[in-house]
């Protein structure tokens, strides 16, 4: 076997029975632990929105280009996201808002020192679920109603 | 760097089933990882079939009865099975826990049964710890004082004092939570871990301990106590019940405060 490259492959030099060098296996771990927990699925959930809200953010940049450089480029703007797809969009990013928004202030009152119990980290988890729910519906209910 | 795939030497391939005896009334099926450095083959999942009217109750009587009357090659590591020598920790059902401490009857369908997560196989059910344990002896957990005991008598402290070492000084160092933690995960080399920042914060609340700031230099890091992102997997996993999350947190919480 040759030398391992990066010190950290050290831990995985081990012995056969009769001393000839093995490459021991890594254990499985997104493959075999449960990654749906209210633990570690919201941890997920709020990287995963973080992503599209930054992705999402191209949208708006795209919108006030639009919007300084005319008329005729607005207009087009407008057209897309007026079509279903651009909706959808919009409501995907406003779901994507208000979760990072709901998750971002669990995350304070934690480093604020507050919450760590177990049965309260599940509750406040729920409440960020169904307040991300009830904020959207309430914006594009809002939303809805002005554009009318 | 996170690599969410496994090596091509650690996918995990199909292995053999060892079928229950006939007649069995309560058939339970045992997933098992098996992994044998004498072989050079990948690892594999074997399929037990156990008639749970003759098995203990726990996860942990499976495997030794399968040990004992079934396949005496499976290996994993036990000893007091009551919970506090912190031995069988692995991965039962998705989530880090002790065997000895897991009732069969909580887990559904077939019980799923791999090494602690993210770590070097040695044999089966055995990963290798010496990281964990140089983390620990990193983080110096014992009492360190320049001031000598009083004559003839033990360091004393106030009942307050005292209190703050509950839910710290019951860890018994089965690194459920450490290897349930992504971020140990993706930077174990780096980032110590749960179960070692909960013992660092034991001796950090540790009224006769005079190292404090001391200690709390050695954590001031990107990485050692950071990289902690409050994902709450070691909380979840503890076995004990303890809150290595909460402890996190309080290293965090005394560091901004010691800035002033």
């Amino acid at each position: 076997m040759s030398y391992p490259p990066d010190p950290r492959q050290a831990a995985f030099a081990g012995r056969r029975t009769d001393g000839t060098a093995i490459q021991r296996p890594l254990s499985p771990h997104l493959q075999a632990y449960n990654m749906l927990e209210m633990s570690s699925g919201m941890s997920i959930a709020h990287r995963a929105t973080g992503i599209a809200w930054s992705a999402g953010m191209v949208f708006l940049v795209w919108w006030l280009v639009a919007l300084a450089s005319g008329p005729s480029a607005f207009a087009q703007v407008q057209w897309f996201l007026s079509s279903f797809l651009g909706l959808l969009m919009l409501f995907g990013l406003t779901v994507v808002a208000w979760f990072k928004t709901l998750a971002g202030v669990r995350h304070l009152v934690w480093d604020a020192g507050y919450g760590y119990s177990l049965p309260v980290m599940v509750r406040s988890g729920q409440a960020v679920l169904i307040g991300t729910a009830v904020l959207t519906m309430l914006t594009w209910v809002l939303a809805l109603m002005v554009w009318r | 760097m996170a690599t969410f795939t496994l090596p091509k030497n650690s996918t995990i391939g199909k292995g053999q089933t060892y079928k229950a005896p006939p007649g069995a009334r309560d058939v339970r099926t045992f997933k098992i990882y098996r992994w044998d450095p004498d072989s050079g083959e990948n690892p594999r999942t074997d399929t037990y079939e156990l008639d749970l009217k003759d098995t203990g109750p726990m996860v942990l009587d499976a495997l030794i009865k399968i040990k004992n009357e079934v396949d005496s090659t499976l290996t994993f590591r036990r000893s007091c099975r009551e919970g506090i020598c912190g031995s069988c920790a692995m991965t039962i059902d998705g989530l880090n826990t002790l065997a000895c401490l897991k009732p069969i009857e909580d887990v559904k369908g077939d019980v799923r049964i791999t090494p602690l997560p993210h770590m070097p196989v040695m044999k089966d059910l055995v990963p290798d710890l010496s990281q964990i344990y140089a983390q620990l002896r990193d983080i110096e957990p014992w009492l360190k004082a320049d001031t000598p005991p009083p004559p003839d008598e033990e360091r004393r402290q106030s009942k307050e004092e005292r209190a703050k070492l509950d839910g710290l000084w019951e860890c018994i160092l089965c690194f459920c939570c450490s290897t349930s933690c992504p971020s140990y995960w993706w930077n174990g080399d780096r980032y110590l871990g749960p179960a070692v920042l909960l013992q660092a914060y034991r001796w950090i609340a540790d009224s006769r301990d005079e190292y404090t700031g001391a200690r709390l230099d050695n954590l001031e890091d990107p990485f050692r106590l950071y990289r902690c992102h409050t994902i709450m997997n070691c909380t979840r996993a503890c076995p004990k019940g303890l809150n290595p999350a909460e402890a996190i947190g309080k290293i965090k919480t005394l560091m901004v405060e010691r800035q002033g």
